[in-house]
């Protein structure tokens, strides 16, 4: 295995109308835990259901109902921390968050203030090859999603859906240890990519699956490692968080703007108020929610209705036995046995479906070939196809391995290869039979070679003439016998009979 | 002594009924129609706030043939009162308030439903204080429920205590065999005392809280109100056990209760806690006191003078811990879903929906509580109030958990610092001096332990007192065969003279 070293990226600098300004931004990601059931709850998680059909009595916290904790939820929190190399909690236990909303139907958010699940962790931010920034996770705890208010049905009334009420959600909580509007980007890019391989959260940020709050501040240039050699935040700008965030694009942006409003602020003789925004990507501009003074008082408090949840060892040990191989690992295998670059490797490891496509058509094969073929043909055909995930590739591994086989065989020619491959492709069938059955085999017998260039020679003594006094001319013989062989005679043999017979 | 006459049936222990019964001598349907006659002439006594013949009448039947084949648990056919704070199926359930107008579950609570499975007979809801935050059943949606017990040659009508006041009362009155209570700080014990009749709340976990309105769940356990020791003993039995719904319920088993009453305590040791002596409690209350000691003693049971040192700061504890989980608690009953939903005016929002909607559902008592909760949960006090009461809390855990440890079995205590008082005589006064009736009572609830109310004699006005017996946990067994004991000593007959 490899042992990749990465340097830290520089931080994003912002030039303001003074002098110079850096960022410091923390994420707390909202990933929903991939569960069938909810956190309390039997009643069904499934997405796009009709409003208000997924909810249990504790979910409409009818009176006297009692939440049960969902034990595959909690394991679920427990990979996820394995997964980012956090210490897990064996004791943790839950609160109630207190607040007032028709989409809260207990009146409180069960969750985890005090004793969270999941301690700190960390999680490696790729930004390019050998560039990396390594982001500390400072908790995870679980908690409960609230329902949906729909205000725009009708005129005079509100409406709520429950369904989403008392989901599981893991919340991950980040230090500030992120340096810019495209690190915050490949930070919850490598999150979720993470959470993909663990199968914890589907990681879906159109469905409000993956969403983020991020906390963002300035300051000058030398504060923030001041910040990191003491850990203290006296050292740093005051925050402001800007809730929900569920495109990368919009998080770029959002921080972005809002950095340089902070800028703007502190260069005017200013004060940031810590508070509360929202990003109005119409506007492209962040906006105030609710400032510091009128922030809830959620009096937090233990909930009485659950006891402490406590895990055992042995049970931890189990999951983290059988956790599958992580993103990091994957790529310096890849790098290590295929003998792939970082980026090739990284852009199979992307998703678990391409690596396991690419380790299936590389299986006995040139590795490097195989990676070719998957990132540029594979992928730029399903791209083309309609944006196409890799697991609605209509090749196979098996097959693209074939096509790679007929071209290390010296079979077909790399050009007669993409036909072979688009034939495949757009028609389905085994390259070989196909490769057989319209004649695509490479022509590599030299004595067809000899017959077709002699044939070409006698036809053509004025160029022989020419060719003889100018070498260069030497190319349109070569031409004229891959015509003669509808593409089919090898290249190379073809070039070295033009250069014996007319050299 | 075995009652014939219809009129009498009512009056019967669960034990007696459960024998004649399965001797063929009555049956449910009869002991039901008795109940339901009692009932509705026992108006004035605003016990019953919810009627259920028809389905009394039909679970009577069913019992009725159960027992002829043979398979019917103790509790088959026996008429029984329920809690309004208990979630009954598709009968009202509104924990005698009004914000849960209408609402009728579409579950049964977890307790009662161990009831009728074992074939008891509904015959309706029970009065109690709103969301059983009171000690005289003052503060119910229903009005009080009144005590059949008056002071001698005195007509003022008394309170039958709270927030059970209307299973007592039932009870006392032999409108019902038996009935289900609650008790978070006092609830069954204190009403028991106040009625003369026994009232047991078990160890916390023993009964599922699934299904109960939720008041303060850290200390919220249900227990059964009945005419004697053995009966709580019977009935304890068939309303707990392990609930995987309440993941506070203890996975233990339950042991047969009712075979552990011998009778005999030889050799037991009995504490007496002497900071329960508070200034200016009632001479009779000191003087039952005494003679529950002798009794204990005659029995053969060792007293043994103890300390529970942190026992004065409970009562301030649990007027802290208590409100501030039932902030919690009521936050659901915001008008959104179900229950009473205050009309609007033009412009109103959601803050409005929500205010308008709790002033009116809750009365004054629920939102005093409320709001108290809400301002030691509030951030700046949270460690001053509700973080400090909770390690009282566990100070006073662990005074029980010493004497425990020196091998004390059983702790002997009055229930209550006086007998029942006027209706109104309190309402008037600092709540302060309301609350100071579960001065005995809260310390049981906080620590999580078994607590039994026995009544044990009249007062000087001829009102029943009850003397509190607390147990070791989940020891219910040992607890109620020493409550037997003292019951058996105190040799207590006395009932209310009918005036109702």
């Amino acid at each position: 295995m490899l042992d990749l070293t990465y340097d830290a990226p520089e931080p994003k600098v912002i030039a303001g109308a003074k002098h110079d300004w850096e960022l410091v931004i923390g994420m707390e990601v909202h990933a929903q835990v991939s569960s069938k059931a909810k956190l309390f709850s039997g009643a069904s998680t499934q997405f796009g259901a009709e409003p208000n059909s997924n909810v249990a009595f504790v979910d409409a916290a009818m009176p006297g109902m009692l939440p049960v904790i969902n034990e595959f939820c909690v394991e679920q929190a427990v990979r996820t921390g394995l997964g980012l190399k956090a210490q897990i909690h064996l004791k943790s236990a839950f609160d109630r968050k207190n607040y007032f909303y028709p989409d809260l139907p207990q009146g409180y958010q069960i969750s985890q203030l005090y004793e969270p699940i999941v301690g700190e962790g960390e999680i490696l931010v790729d930004m390019e090859p050998g560039i990396a920034r390594k982001v500390r996770i400072e908790r995870i705890h679980l908690e409960q999603d609230a329902g949906k208010s729909i205000h725009d049905m009708d005129p005079n009334m509100s409406f709520v859906d429950l369904n989403r009420t008392g989901v599981a959600l893991m919340e991950i909580v980040s230090r500030p240890d992120i340096r810019g509007p495209e690190e915050a980007a490949a930070y919850v890019v490598k999150l979720r990519q993470i959470l993909r391989y663990l199968g914890t959260c589907d990681g879906n940020m159109q469905n409000g699956n993956l969403r983020a709050d991020v906390n963002v501040s300035v300051c000058r240039p030398g504060a923030y490692e001041k910040y990191m050699e003491t850990q203290d935040f006296s050292h740093l700008g005051t925050r402001c968080e800007i809730k929900n965030m569920n495109s990368m694009r919009f998080i770029q942006a959002a921080i972005d703007f809002e950095a340089r409003r902070q800028i703007r602020i502190l260069e005017e003789g200013g004060e940031i108020v810590q508070e509360t925004r929202l990003y109005d990507p119409d506007k492209g501009e962040t906006r105030s929610m609710r400032s510091k003074e009128e922030a809830h008082d959620y009096r937090y408090f233990p909930c009485p209705d659950l006891l402490p949840l406590e895990l055992e060892q042995a049970w931890v040990d189990d999951i983290a036995a059988h956790l599958p191989e992580l993103p990091d690992e994957k790529k310096a295998r890849f790098m290590a046995d295929y003998g792939l670059t970082e980026y090739d490797a990284s852009v199979l490891t992307a998703e678990t479906a391409s690596a396991a496509f690419f380790e299936k058509a590389a299986d006995g094969r040139d590795g490097k070939l195989a990676a070719n073929w998957v990132i540029n043909e594979l992928f730029g055909r399903l791209r083309k196809d309609g944006d196409k995930d890799i697991t609605e590739s209509p090749v196979s591994p098996e097959q693209l391995g074939k096509v790679i086989d007929l071209i290390k065989s010296d079979t077909i020619s790399g050009k007669i290869a993409k036909e072979l491959f688009e034939i495949v492709y757009t028609e389905g069938g085994d390259p070989e039979e196909i490769v057989e059955a319209r004649g695509m085999k490479q022509v590599t017998d030299t004595g067809a070679i000899e017959a077709a260039l002699d044939e070409i020679i006698a036809a053509n003594p004025a160029q022989v003439e020419k060719a003889k006094e100018n070498p260069k001319l030497a190319g349109w013989f070569v031409g004229q016998v891959m015509k003669a062989t509808g593409g089919k005679a090898n290249p190379k043999a073809v070039n070295e009979l033009v250069q014996k017979k007319l050299g | 002594m075995m009652p014939v006459s219809g009129n009498e049936l009512s009056k019967m222990t669960i034990a007696e009924a459960r024998d004649a019964l399965r001797g063929g001598d009555v049956t449910s349907a009869e002991l039901t129609e008795a109940c339901l006659s009692q009932i509705e002439g026992a108006g004035a006594l605003g016990a019953f706030v919810h009627d259920t013949p028809e389905i009394a009448r039909e679970q009577a039947r069913a019992a009725d043939e159960r027992i002829k084949a043979g398979d019917a648990p103790d509790m088959c056919g026996i008429p029984l009162g329920i809690k309004d704070l208990f979630c009954t199926r598709g009968v009202p359930s509104q924990a005698a308030s009004r914000i849960l107008e209408g609402f009728k579950p579409e579950y049964e609570s977890t307790v009662s439903g161990k009831l009728l499975e074992a074939g008891a007979v509904m015959l309706g809801k029970l009065n109690m204080d709103e969301f059983a935050m009171g000690s005289s059943n003052e503060t119910s949606v229903y009005g009080n429920a009144v005590n059949p017990w008056r002071r001698e040659g005195d007509e003022a009508p008394l309170t039958p205590g709270g927030s059970s006041g209307g299973s007592a009362a039932a009870v006392a009155a032999d409108l019902c065999l038996a009935a289900t209570g609650t008790d978070t700080g006092g609830s069954i014990r204190q009403p028991a005392a106040f009625t003369g009749i026994t009232g047991i709340k078990p160890t916390y976990g023993r009964c599922s809280r699934w299904g109960i309105v939720a008041f303060a769940s850290s200390l919220d356990q249900a227990g059964p109100m009945t005419k004697d020791v053995r009966d709580a003993a019977i009935m304890l039995e068939a309303m707990c056990g392990h609930d995987a719904k309440d993941s506070t319920s203890a996975d233990l088993a339950v042991p047969d209760f009712e075979a552990m009453l011998t009778g005999d305590i030889k050799g037991k040791r009995i504490g007496i806690p002497k900071e329960y002596h508070m200034d200016g409690m009632p001479a009779e209350i000191e003087a039952l006191w005494a003679e529950g000691r002798k009794m204990l003693e005659d029995a053969g049971a060792e007293m043994v003078d103890i300390s529970l040192p942190h026992t004065k700061y409970a009562l301030p504890a649990y007027y802290v811990i208590a409100p501030a989980e039932a902030s919690s608690n009521l936050a659901r009953y915001d008008g959104v879903r179900y229950g009473h939903r205050a009309r609007l005016a033009q412009g109103d929002g959601i803050t409005e929906m929500y205010e308008k909607t709790r002033a009116e559902g809750f009365g004054h008592e629920v939102q005093r509580r409320v709001m108290v909760g809400t301002y030691v949960l509030s951030a700046g006090f949270y460690d001053a109030y509700y973080n400090r009461a909770r390690k009282v809390r566990t100070l006073i855990k662990r005074d029980f958990e010493t004497v425990f440890a020196d091998g004390i079995d059983a702790i002997l205590t009055p229930t209550t610092p006086s007998a029942a008082f006027g209706l109104g005589e309190m309402t008037e006064a600092d709540p302060v001096a309301m609350y100071l009736n579960d001065v005995f009572t809260v310390t049981v609830n906080l620590a999580g332990l078994p607590g039994i109310s026995v009544p044990a004699g009249l007062g000087s006005k001829g009102l029943p007192l009850g003397l509190q017996l607390i147990g070791r946990p989940w020891e219910e067994g040992d607890l109620l065969n020493t409550a037997y004991a003292l019951e058996q000593a105190a040799g207590f007959v006395a009932k209310p003279q009918k005036w109702w």
